[in-house]
């Protein structure tokens, strides 16, 4: 099996004559934490929708976790996880019953649910609210079960779009800390972000112009490039050029 | 004034741009109207029955030409046993057998009494009523006519006259139960919708913190469905006039008025579903089930109110819609004044006073 | 001179058994002309607070004042003279970006003519699409055409509940650049935001976090407050180095901070913990940091645990 989990090469999608996504390459490595970064309207939704199967490229050829983008998307949405700040956990089912439910979807067996659900829970400190809503939990709380949720069939890879939205800087912290032990076990973390500060914890981090991958280098090699103290200051030297607004 | 101008003008402009709120505003009414009035009628026309004619002769014969020239029936078959009834009932097509005896002319001419026996396919009840209504009233006129050919004394004749719809035609039943109904549907759901669109879409709290009254703001958004609501009832009227030709028998301007009484009414219960419904769905649901489910079931214009049993009867009283319907039905069908319908119109103003109350009191100048 | 007074206020949702208090007794003033900052995460009580300023909602216990005006008593006074942009910019989306503008006007009791020069270095920006549906600006140019709605009518202070969340860092650049610009016109702005880094850019701040305040001061005083030595260190094996940190006696708390991790410190012990590292194996580089505000607001949630 190979080592790279996303190969992407000159992937396009255009909606009529506008270039969402335009002829960008790149590839993800096994194990990697990747940070997709970019201005609203710079074409990193439709970027993940084409990398998660959910939408056809106009042309350029990717593979996900091995499989293509064409005609395998139904295999790519077994093997990858996703999670957004928008879209995450059912808040009327219990926290067991999310868990049950996600799991029950990727077609996991009852005794492997059983048992790494009580795993889980122990890891986040949740062992006691097991059976409580999720509703009654502390956004932070939330997040990290969501996450957990995500990478519960154990994906290779991860999709996570602006998991940190609005939640406190400590929790913030623990939820990195989640990022960093699911990419040790070998899950490839994918992720959006729009704390600069977070860009930092990336192995790797790309920055989207106007549909096209205008950098993609470490934190420290993109520094050094453009002359920057902060990966905020690289972002925005980049950003600015942006000539699109549309989102 | 010149706030809420512009507030009603920016309705005006979300109803013209939602192709759905246009649909159900504007296209709902003419299609209802359109479908009570043609398809799904109660008038039987052209149905099919067989004929078991055992005697043969010159009376049943022209009593089977008298069924056959209605525009009622139509002869399918003849048949020659007590078997081939069922089997051409199961068959489907035939819904009513007519049998006479031998000796159908002789009975007749020599003890002035024969009989005919009408079997109808009840799996439809409501059909077979009709049906075997139908062909007993052309038989008991063929009787008449013999009978007073031969000046019998002592024989009691009845004769029926269908008032204000001689020709039992369903769109009279139909119209003022569409007008009820689309008047409810536009100002009692869309008005309750567009304001929990408002507050789910987060407008609703930049509105409440402007100097507009909140009142205001609610009463700006019923005004457009108001105005809305007199374009159908015009176009249901000039509809039933002129493709369905039912007539309005008696003063348009009291018919217009009460129906205005009648939007009103619905205004305030919308007002008063949105006070309480926090997303367009609740809105909706309680639009649907509060609203239009007791209108179509207690109405009384798709099942007659005097023959439920009373619990319900008495719940029907308090559906805006059977009141309305009754006035419209007396109004418009049989030509009536408001000397007969003041009662009814009394009930309305009461509900609207009521409902309006509850609905500014239960009305909110916060989110919660 | 004050515009805006908050004293202790209480609020409470839901009823009887499950009862969520979302505000604990909060008290802050806000002085004409000020720039002021709720920074907090979500579900920290911002919202909640700002709709019981801006009338909204009716506090359970305590009294608030917005340019003189009770909240309860004279809502309606309080309702002519502010300017409210909730979270979700909240604009006509089948309307386009005129008659949106021009609506606003009319409710306020003004036209878009009478105060444009307020708005004009705003409004500029997103006029050439003028006749675009809201429905479908950007991120950015909704939320420049939702200040624009909220300044029409030339509000005294005004309430922006997070105006920046979800939106990227250059537009969030450009917007506080405008921000700084009213409040040259005198106006009275109160902005919440869950960005820590935004704290800077006010002229006072309280940071919130579970209805309940952390502190209050300019972004300055915050970080004086902070009375701890910070260091940042980084190595080539940061999930390690951070473990080694946190095992450290003299470390009071570690945690990763973009390239670096910061470690505060209980007492001085920079030596010692330079020593420490370097037995552990660690080529690392080390420093004195200064704290910003999300180092503060970390050790305030600290302290408070």
């Amino acid at each position: 099996m190979s080592d790279k989990v996303i190969i992407a090469e000159k992937l396009t999608k255009r909606f009529g004559d506008f270039t969402a996504v335009d002829a960008i390459s790149f590839e993800v490595n096994r194990g990697e934490i990747f940070g997709f970064l970019g201005a609203n309207g710079a074409g990193k939704t439709t970027a993940m929708r084409m990398l998660s199967g959910l939408s056809m490229p106009t042309s350029g050829k990717a593979t996900v976790a091995g499989f293509d983008v064409y005609r395998e998307n139904e295999k790519i949405k077994r093997n990858i996880g996703y999670m957004s700040q928008k879209f995450s956990l059912y808040e009327d089912l219990t926290v067991r019953e999310n868990i049950r439910f996600y799991a029950g979807i990727y077609g996991k067996s009852s005794s492997f649910i059983r048992e790494k659900t009580g795993i889980v829970l122990k890891e986040l400190h949740l062992s006691g609210e097991a059976d409580k809503l999720v509703k009654s939990l502390p956004l932070g709380w939330k997040q990290k079960l969501a996450f957990s949720v995500a990478i519960f069939h154990e994906p290779r890879l991860v999709f996570l779009d602006e998991p940190t939205g609005g939640v406190d800087p400590v929790t913030r912290r623990e939820f990195w800390n989640l990022i960093y032990e699911a990419a040790a076990s070998g899950i490839t973390v994918f992720v959006t972000t729009h704390y600069m500060d977070e860009a930092e914890y990336c192995n790797r981090v790309s920055i989207m112009v106007d549909g096209r991958i205008d950098a993609l280098d470490t934190p420290g090699g993109l520094k050094k490039t453009f002359n920057a103290v902060s990966m905020d200051e690289v972002f925005l030297k980049l950003a600015r050029k942006a000539v699109r607004t549309a989102d | 004034m010149k706030q809420f101008l512009s507030f009603v003008k920016k309705e005006f402009h979300h109803i013209f741009r939602d192709i759905r709120t246009m649909f159900i505003l504007l296209a709902m009414p003419v299609a209802q109207i359109i479908i009570f009035g043609f398809a799904l009628t109660n008038e039987v026309k052209n149905s099919k029955i067989a004929i078991w004619d055992q005697s043969g002769d010159a009376a049943t014969a022209s009593l089977v030409s008298e069924l056959e020239a209605s525009r009622y029936f139509e002869v399918e078959q003849a048949i020659h046993s007590p078997g081939e009834i069922g089997a051409s009932f199961k068959k489907g097509k035939v819904k009513l057998a007519v049998i006479f005896p031998p000796h159908f002319n002789e009975d007749l001419q020599h003890f002035n009494k024969a009989q005919v026996q009408l079997i109808a396919d009840a799996s439809d009840p409501n059909v077979a009523n009709t049906l075997t209504n139908y062909a007993s009233a052309i038989i008991m006129d063929y009787q008449n006519r013999i009978t007073q050919n031969r000046k019998m004394p002592y024989t009691i004749t009845t004769e029926m006259r269908m008032l204000y719809n001689p020709e039992l035609k369903g769109a009279y039943n139909f119209v003022p139960g569409v007008m009820a109904m689309v008047l409810l549907l536009v100002c009692t759901m869309m008005t309750a919708i567009t304001i929990v669109r408002e507050k789910e879409m987060g407008t609703m709290e930049v509105m409440l913190v402007s100097p507009m009254k909140p009142f205001r703001i609610v009463l700006a958004k019923a005004v457009p469905y108001l105005l809305l609501s007199s374009v159908n009832i015009a176009s249901i009227l000039l509809l039933s006039k002129y493709v369905l030709d039912v007539p309005v028998n008696g003063s348009l301007l009291l018919l217009i008025g009460e129906s205005f009484l009648f939007t009103l009414v619905s205004l305030s219960l919308g007002l008063l579903i949105s006070s309480g419904a926090e997303s367009q769905q609740t809105a909706m649901f309680i639009s649907l089930v509060g609203m239009f489910l007791p209108t179509v079931m207690l109405s009384g214009f798709m099942f007659p109110v005097e023959n439920m049993p009373l619990p319900l009867r008495t719940v029907s009283n308090i559906v805006p819609a059977k009141w309305y319907y009754i006035i419209v039905k007396s109004v418009m069908i049989k030509g009536t004044g408001l000397h007969t319908v003041w009662k009814e119109t009394l009930v309305l103003s009461g509900m609207l006073v009521f409902f309006l109350g509850l609905a500014i009191r239960n009305f909110k100048i916060r989110l919660a | 001179m004050t515009a805006v007074t908050v004293n202790n206020i209480i609020k409470r949702y839901g009823k009887k058994k499950s009862v969520v208090t979302a505000l604990h007794g909060i008290s802050f003033d806000v002085k004409k002309g000020e720039l002021f900052g709720l920074i907090g995460p979500d579900g920290a009580g911002k919202t909640s607070l700002f709709r019981v300023l801006t009338t909204l909602l009716l506090a359970e216990e305590g009294s608030a004042t917005v340019d003189g005006f009770d909240v309860v008593k004279d809502y309606k006074e309080i309702r002519k003279r502010v300017g409210y942009m909730p979270g979700r910019f909240s604009l006509y989306q089948d309307l386009t970006v005129k008659e949106n503008l021009d609506f606003f006007a009319t409710i306020f009791n003004t036209t878009v003519e009478e105060n444009y020069d307020l708005i004009k270095d705003i409004y500029s920006q997103i006029e050439p699409f003028k006749d675009r549906r809201a429905g479908k600006l950007s991120g950015g140019m909704k939320q420049k055409l939702a200040l624009s709605c909220a300044l029409i009518h030339r509000p005294s202070v005004l309430f922006l509940d997070e105006p920046t969340t979800g939106v990227d860092a250059v537009s969030r650049k450009e917007f506080w650049e405008m921000l700084k610009r009213l409040k040259a016109q005198g106006i009275t702005i109160l902005v919440s935001t869950p960005y820590m880094d935004e704290a800077s850019l006010c002229d006072r701040v309280a940071l919130i976090q579970s209805g309940h305040i952390l502190s209050i001061d300019t972004p300055q005083g915050i970080v004086q407050q902070f009375g701890k030595k910070l260091l940042a260190v980084k190595a080539g094996q940061m999930l390690p180095l951070l473990q080694a940190l946190k095992e450290h006696p003299a470390v009071a708390d570690a945690y990763p901070f973009g390239e670096y991790h910061h470690a505060v410190m209980k007492g001085a012990g920079r030596q010692e913990l330079e020593a420490y590292l370097v037995k552990r194996g660690f080529e690392f580089e080390l420093k004195d940091a200064e704290p910003d505000i999300e180092d503060c607001f970390m050790g305030l949630m600290r302290d408070g645990r």
